[in-house]
């Protein structure tokens, strides 16, 4: 986030030793992320980076716009059915296969902005539901989706015509690269001037009208980029695990990403990735168990809105920007 | 066979009185939701967990207490009313002076820890809840054969619906709801214990889901995830009618049941969808919902 | 004194030498066999906690060791869904060292764990899902499909409903890879006797409410109406076509898949007279029986449905290849699987031999269920009509799109 006038106030460093710092923290980030398959369960990371990419995006809208999407499952899993079809059936490379999902997730997202923007709130909230429930209808009947069985063994391909994705530690990196410039994409949209009118609009939507602002067309752009950032993700997952699934689509998801969000601090920059990670954490660590997954996951939410509203890199980040970091 | 339109009367007929009995529980669900939203201003995500939890009442009540149909019929409603006060004076109300969308999050958790005891208790495969044998056997209409009991679901719920209506619009308890609905602070002033009035309203509103789930038992089966898909299509359902009446809300929940068993002869493959189909629709011609009023 | 030092020495020295090499042959000195399974939903009862206690005894039976190296269970809910028992499997075989996975109900699960224990070269023994996609598109050096498949089902029980005077058919299929592939089977059968198909209706698996299918099923006249599909969502049809009245219309239903656990639920007055096809009945000879009754008392009394009986003999059978090959390769151990005989305590798979394909073609049964009257209580229910030979059962070899199946 930009420097806001409180934060100058609090003894800020000065502005050359901040950037050094934030510099350094960033670097470390990126030594961790390098270095983490080697020491943790690949396949775990991938799918800790898909969902935190895909928690970014929805971070967009309810962080910068104000919007809570109750739905963006949709784009995730409906990216994840394309991707899936395009390598399997018609043999396309990873990397085109990825961006036809993206572009897809991305149209969709055009449509059901287009319809949801027309109104706010909880209503947003649940328009972006039925529409995503409607997807999910559509996914169980399509013939191309198989149903429950899913779109299985989805071949990885090579990257460029070149590069092995069978193994797992190209995958990994390409998933990397992925995120980061999913990630950084995002932090470049937020910073800019488009950004700033965002929260314009988030804090006082009349008050951006009466400056001669479009909102509508600002809050429709910015839908747009989160369906489409969500595809990505979804895109990427479906060729880690080979599978596109129903219950990428169904609303379980939608609600995931909606506590990944949240739990890690609405409208951070890292808030998203670091609730990703745990809830994904959470998934592994009882994912033979049954719905006790469910169970925490309802616990977690609801401490978060009584009592945590600010999630953990929240909670984090006045400490680290007294610090010079930007989290 | 005789054919309307090219369609056998008996297969129209049918689906449309099956359609009928889901439209009951839609009309159900989303007049206690309309209820809620109007005074509390939140939308109720675990009203489909509220749901399952009166059929479940309904199951624990037989198998444990030996209680049958007729009592918990009574017990559930309350049971489940008594869980959602709970709720109400502990966790929700803290959330009134935050933006209502922290009140759909938090529902929408204690929907998510709901269903998930009761699976880890129960599975999923859903627990059979015979049908009460004073409403059992069926008649033969001629075009299909009638279980007495998904007729008695329907005048049920017409009654349940009739009633609330005339609570709210011919009674002056139901008048400081109005009253309060449009301007708390008003009512407040006139020493009318507004939030006491919030807490039962909550309550009546799952008590109303509560007896849903009852009546629901003997044809779903009593499943933990029966609440689960319910509530999105009740949330179109609410869409479409618009918050603003309660008969709105009412109406469109028996018409859009018919409209789904119309598609099911029509068109079968459509008719898990066609209700979120007129929504898109009427998001675009009026935006407010069919009774709904302003934007 | 000396000298019985040293023999004693070079004995110990010898034994020593020899566990090392068995154990060096199994990678991680264990032996672990994961079981995955649905142990919430629909087919909880037909498989779920069941087989855990069939692959339990399976090991016990084995003595709990394969050439000294201990054998373990891991287990897990895949909630019939192919994602999670997909990333279970991949989780499993990558950092737990499973070195192969038993039991698979629902052919979206199975197929998804197949995927992936055809990539990392492990054993798959599916035993609950009933799919012939198991045996032909998606085949695997090292896959095997155990119990039953629709095939067998469909040459048992529509057969015989076709003889009887069945001859059109409407179809309630659960909308998944199984429910299709179970309708197609019996529609193959069906056409071949000189029948007719009216049509058909998928409904979303699993589901509670069947009235609709049933006004459609009922509409279309058949004489038949077919159930593909299993479990709650089978009992809950016929319970529901006895509600509105469809059987006492004329129509009669046929369960394409039921099991003794169904049979057990419905009770028998409602499934009087149904027929069925079987892999396994626990009352047929005296070793069923008598492993039947020990299964039975881990159980609470409960008998055992092919599913279960099943699990056990694919297990100990793997455990037979495991010792046989001397090493957990999954390939080598597959080899041995094929070579060995298939006898076990259960009294399964009686003539069984294991086909290029991976099917396990064994000798499948024909049953009628007991009336009220005959039975002499709970799980005696039913009436084996007939012994259907595995070769005439099982799709034959020649038709197998499986591509490990010379041709």
């Amino acid at each position: 986030m930009t420097h806001s006038p409180v934060s100058l106030a609090v003894q800020a460093p000065t502005v050359a030793a901040s950037s050094k710092r934030q510099s350094l923290f960033v670097a470390v980030l990126l030594i961790v992320a390098l270095a983490a398959p080697f020491a943790v369960y690949p396949v775990f990371l991938m799918k800790g980076l898909c969902f935190a990419l895909f928690a970014a995006a929805f971070n967009l809208l309810l962080g910068y716009v104000g919007l809570l999407s109750f739905g963006h499952a949709m784009f995730f899993g409906w990216s994840a059915y394309i991707t899936a079809h395009a390598a399997k059936e018609w043999g396309l490379t990873p990397e085109l296969a990825i961006l036809l999902g993206t572009l897809c997730a991305a149209g969709l997202g055009a449509v059901v902005g287009w319809l949801a923007i027309r109104r706010q709130g909880i209503y947003f909230a649940m328009i972006t539901l039925a529409l995503s429930q409607l997807m999910f209808f559509v996914a169980l009947q399509a013939p191309f989706t198989h149903g429950e069985d899913g779109i299985q063994g989805v071949p990885r391909g090579h990257l460029f015509g070149l590069i092995d994705l069978n193994d797992t530690m190209n995958m990994y990196y390409f998933v990397l690269a992925i995120f980061l410039i999913g990630v950084f994409f995002l932090y470049r949209v937020v910073h800019s001037p488009f950004g700033q009118v965002l929260k314009a609009i988030r804090d006082n939507e009349p008050r951006a009208i009466s400056l001669g602002y479009q909102v509508e067309r600002y809050k429709l752009v910015a839908f747009v980029i989160s369906a489409g950032l969500a595809g990505l993700a979804g895109s990427t997952k479906s060729l880690v695990f080979q599978l596109a699934s129903l219950a990428d689509v169904h609303w379980h998801a939608s609600g995931e990403v909606v506590l990944m969000t949240l739990l890690g601090g609405v409208g951070t920059v890292l808030g998203p990735t670091a609730g990703a990670f745990l809830v994904v954490t959470i998934q592994n660590y009882f994912a033979t168990a049954g719905s006790w997954v469910t169970i925490i996951q309802g616990i977690i939410f609801v401490i978060c809105v009584l009592a945590f509203r600010a999630g953990i890199v929240g909670v984090f980040a006045p400490w680290l920007k007294k610090r010079g970091i930007d989290a | 066979m005789m054919t309307l339109f090219g369609i056998p009367t008996a297969a129209l007929f049918g689906q449309l009185l099956l359609g009928l009995i889901n439209g009951a529980f839609y009309a159900m669900l989303s007049l206690g939701l309309a209820l809620i939203f109007g005074l509390l201003n939140i939308i109720n995500f675990s009203h489909g967990a509220q749901y399952m939890m009166g059929a479940f009442v309904a199951w624990l009540a037989l198998t444990y207490l030996g209680a049958n149909y007729w009592v918990a019929l009574v017990l559930a409603p309350v049971a489940v009313a008594a869980f959602g006060i709970v709720l109400e004076r502990t966790m929700l109300s803290r959330l009134y002076k935050l933006d209502h969308l922290y009140g759909l999050l938090l529902t929408f958790g204690l929907a998510l820890i709901i269903e998930g005891i009761f699976r880890q208790l129960y599975g999923i495969s859903g627990m059979p809840y015979a049908v009460p044998k004073e409403l059992a056997g069926g008649w033969n209409l001629g075009f299909m054969y009638l279980p007495i009991y998904r007729a008695w679901v329907v005048v049920a719920s017409l009654v349940l619906c009739l009633g609330t209506w005339l609570l709210i619009e011919k009674t002056k308890l139901g008048a400081y709801l109005r009253a309060a609905t449009e301007n708390p602070a008003l009512v407040q002033a006139f020493g009318i214990n507004v939030p006491v009035m919030i807490t039962l309203t909550y309550g009546f509103g799952v008590a109303l889901a509560g007896i849903a789930g009852v009546l629901a038992a003997p044809i779903y089966s009593v499943n933990p995830l029966m609440g689960s898909n319910l509530i999105i299509v009740v949330f179109a359902v609410v869409v479409i009618g618009g918050m603003g009446s309660i008969l709105g809300s009412v109406v469109t929940g028996f018409m859009l049941g018919m409209l789904e068993g119309l598609t099911k002869v029509i068109y079968p493959e459509a008719a898990s969808t066609v209700i979120f189909m007129v929504m898109v629709v009427v998001l675009l011609i009026k935006p407010a919902g069919l009774f709904g009023k302003g934007a | 004194m000396l000298k019985k030092a040293l023999i004693g020495a070079a004995c110990l020295t010898a034994m020593t030498v020899a566990q090392a090499q068995a154990q060096q042959a199994y990678s991680d000195n264990k032996i672990k066999i994961g079981i995955l399974t649905d142990l919430s939903g629909t087919y909880s009862d037909l498989a779920g906690k069941g087989t855990i206690i069939a692959a339990q005894m399976a090991i016990e039976d084995f003595g709990g060791k394969v050439n000294g190296v201990p054998v373990e269970i891991v287990s897990a809910d895949h909630q019939n869904k192919a994602d999670i028992a997909s990333s279970i499997a991949r989780k499993w075989y990558d950092t737990e060292q499973v070195d192969a996975i038993a039991e698979l109900v629902t052919t979206a699960a199975a197929v998804a764990v197949r995927e992936v224990s055809k990539e990392k070269g492990k054993i798959d023994l599916v035993s609950g899902a009933a799919s012939t996609a198991l045996t032909n598109a998606k085949c695997s050096p090292t896959g095997f499909h155990w119990t039953y498949d629709t095939a067998a089902l469909a040459n048992g029980t529509a057969n015989a409903v076709v003889k009887n005077g069945g001859k059109s058919w409407y179809f309630l299929t659960a909308d998944y890879a199984f429910g299709h592939d179970l309708q197609a089977q019996t529609e193959r059968v069906v056409k071949a006797n000189g029948g007719e198909i009216k049509g058909a209706v998928r409904h979303p698996f699993p589901n509670s409410d069947f009235s609709s299918f049933l006004l459609q099923a009922q509409s279309s006249g058949a004489q038949i109406i077919g159930l593909a599909n299993a479990g709650a969502d089978t009992i809950n049809s016929i319970k529901q076509a006895k509600e509105f009245g469809i059987t006492q219309g004329g129509q009669s239903l046929a369960g394409l898949l039921v099991f003794i656990t169904d049979i057990h639920s419905l009770g028998l007055d409602t499934a009087q007279g149904m027929m069925m096809t079987t892999g396994y009945y626990w009352d047929m000879d005296d070793e069923t029986r008598a492993w039947s009754k020990r299964w039975s008392a881990k159980m609470d009394g409960k008998m055992p449905s092919m599913v279960h009986a099943g699990t056990y003999s694919s297990v100990i059978h793997y455990l037979k290849g495991l010792a046989a090959a001397k090493t957990d390769d999954g390939m080598k151990v597959a080899d041995q699987m094929r070579a060995l005989p298939i006898k076990d305590a259960s009294g399964f798979a009686k003539n069984g031999k294991i086909r290029a394909d991976g099917r396990m073609v064994h000798d499948m049964y024909l049953a009628q269920v007991k009336k009220p009257a005959e039975s002499k209580g709970p799980w005696d229910y039913y009436k084996i009509t007939r012994t259907i030979p595995g070769d005439e059962a099982y799709q034959p070899l020649a038709d197998s799109k499986c591509d490990l199946v010379k041709k």
